[in-house]
């Protein structure tokens, strides 16, 4: 049984189905990383775990407790954090702003998470009186991660953590979340760079048309003739 | 009158008619363009009811500050008014957040096209505002300020300063500047500096981001509502004692409003105030009688005959009218960069 479990899960928008009955967990202490094409379903597995989108069947639970009947509100207060994939800071405010929001939740002092933010991202400290929106693409992803690490979360749930960044942002912020996984913490990410994301996960999920198509070790699947074939080009 | 140029009583003439005038109007106005703003940033939709809304907290202030007449229970030399704000607020706080539940809360919650959808569903709210004022205080305008009317008056102000042209500071008129300053003072410190207020801020900018942060939305939209229900009383009371209290005239302030919020750019406060600044000089300027300041200022041989008014104050909603259109002609975003309305 994993910390967080989303099983034989199924949901729909509106009429459209999306999800038939798939299954991602992800244990405390280990990287778990989704590929698949655009539109397979990925971001809609995020959200049911979430509790933003009701599923119509299949249960999620988190450190053993069924927590699909709660709002999202009361998951993030159990210890599930977000990254969404779009629109994942706050433009209008300042990146120390977008870190305070993030604690909201919190009635002790948040300070000295901030300052863990900063020294996770020392950029950030330099720009904490900038608005979000002024802020490069890769500074961007890096005040969305910062912000949800600011409710000192059990699960990190992560929807394409480096859209839009160079490849060296790109390195810079896996090596961010292996240090999170390293420090005991879920984590669960989708990512586009399929190649680089199995290579860092511990354990993969091959998402296709909402069904689980592959399921391994990050190395397993890429050693995968058929899914190197279909996913990771060759 | 002497027929040499006298600019001191030309700037003292303009000072009476049109600055001070035109800064209380304004004032009057930001405040009401703030709570227009407040809802459109917070809750997504222009709302029409604004003016009404205004009439409605004026109305619980007058009819609080009869009571407290007829009881006696007054303080020389202050607007009984003033003292009955902050239970109008109350009231009119109570008034909005039935109504938020009543027709507001079911349409937020479907979520398509929130802002055409609240347009409607404001103006629906404008007919019953309006209604339940007139039911109760009647159609006719009518007078609320007791008190002293002058901090000083033409008679002293020339008395002292030995000008033939004077200028007065009406009570209203101090009251208003100064309440004003005050409100968008603390209005501007709780959006930008506390928690409840940033927490406003993050639901406008990124409602599902805010969500996702544990922001609790019907709290965000309460507070919204007591913020808005302040400004709009607070409004509505000083126009009130400032001009006369109508509920005609309150109901075409949604017009100025308007101009003001869009001018600005809407969903900027800063523009907001700005805009409603431009709309009251606007206003004021172009409906003033110039032929006494210019006779103070032109030689004998150029004096006006005519009253060189360039527009009749019948027409003065014209003018918020014409702006309005001009700038989201030409700009739709208005001064400060705000957002271009659209339906959804
Ligand atoms: N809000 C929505 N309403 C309707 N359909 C949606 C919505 N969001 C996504 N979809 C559809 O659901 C499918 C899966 O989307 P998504 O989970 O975002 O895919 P992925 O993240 O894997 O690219 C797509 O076909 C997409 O068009
Ligand atoms: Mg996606």
């Amino acid at each position: 049984m994993a910390y967080l479990e989303g099983t034989n899960l199924v949901a729909a928008y509106g009429v459209v189905p999306i999800l038939h009955e798939c299954s991602v967990e992800v244990e405390k202490g280990e990287l778990a990383v989704i590929v698949g094409p655009n539109g397979a379903g990925k971001s809609t597995v995020m959200r049911v775990l979430l509790g933003m989108l009701e599923a119509t069947a299949g249960e999620v639970k988190l450190d053993g407790q069924d927590i699909s009947m709660l709002s999202t509100q009361e998951r993030i207060s159990q210890g599930l954090a977000f990254v969404p994939q779009n629109k994942n800071v706050f433009p209008s405010m300042t990146v120390e702003e977008n870190l305070e929001m993030g604690g909201f939740l919190r009635l002790d002092d948040i300070n000295k998470t901030i300052e863990e933010v900063y020294s996770l991202f020392p950029i950030l400290y330099e720009k904490r009186k900038q608005l979000a929106e002024e802020l490069s693409g890769g500074q961007r992803q890096q005040v969305a991660f910062g912000r949800a690490m600011m409710t000192q979360p059990s699960v990190m749930l992560l929807d394409e953590p480096t859209a839009g960044v160079s490849p060296i942002v790109m390195d810079e912020i896996f090596s961010n979340i292996l240090d999170v996984r390293n420090a005991g913490m879920a984590v669960l990410m989708v990512e586009q760079n399929a190649q680089q994301a199995l290579n860092i996960a511990d354990k993969g999920y091959v998402l296709v048309s909402g069904r689980n198509e592959h399921t391994g070790t990050g190395s397993e699947l890429i050693n995968d003739p058929e899914v190197r074939k279909k996913f990771l080009g060759g | 009158m002497s027929d040499s140029i006298d600019i001191i009583n030309a700037f003292a003439l303009m000072t009476n008619f049109v600055i001070l005038p035109a800064l209380s109007y304004g004032s009057q106005l930001a405040l009401g363009a703030l709570a227009v703003t407040l809802v459109y940033s917070i809750l997504r939709f222009s709302n029409f009811a604004q003016g009404d809304s205004m009439a409605f907290g004026t109305m619980i202030v007058i009819l609080l500050t009869g009571f407290m007449i007829g009881k006696g229970w007054t303080i020389t030399g202050i607007p009984t008014a003033l003292l009955v704000i902050p239970i109008a607020v109350i009231g009119t706080s109570i008034y909005m957040l039935t109504m938020d539940r009543l027709v507001y809360r079911h349409y937020r919650r479907i979520k398509v096209k929130q802002n055409i959808v609240g347009i409607t569903a404001s103006i629906g709210v404008m007919f019953i505002t309006g209604g339940i004022v007139r039911f109760i205080l009647g159609a006719s305008p009518q007078r609320f300020e007791d008190g002293e009317r002058f901090i000083f008056s033409v008679r002293e102000f020339k008395a002292f300063t030995g000008l033939e042209q004077g200028i007065a500071l009406k009570t209203s008129q101090f009251l208003t500047i100064t309440i004003a300053i005050l409100l968008v003072a603390f209005l501007f410190y709780f959006l930008q500096k506390t928690k409840t207020g940033k927490a406003m801020r993050a639901y406008s900018d990124n409602t599902e981001l805010a969500l996702l942060s544990g922001i609790d939305p019907d709290k965000v939209v309460q507070i919204t509502w007591l913020l808005v229900a302040a400004l709009t009383t607070i409004a509505g009371a000083l126009y009130g004692l400032d001009k006369g209290f109508a509920p005609q005239q309150y109901h075409l302030l949604l017009l100025p409003i308007f101009a003001s919020v869009i001018v600005g750019g809407i969903g900027s406060p800063l523009g907001a105030i700005a805009g409603a600044f431009l709309v009251s000089f606007s206003e004021v300027l172009l409906t003033y009688a110039y032929k006494k300041f210019l006779i103070y200022l032109l030689p004998l041989s150029m004096h006006p005959n005519s009253l060189v008014q360039l527009i009749g104050t019948e027409y003065k909603y014209a003018i918020s009218f014409v702006i309005l259109v001009t700038v989201l002609l030409i700009r739709p975003t208005g001064l400060l960069k705000g957002k271009v309305i659209d339906g959804d």
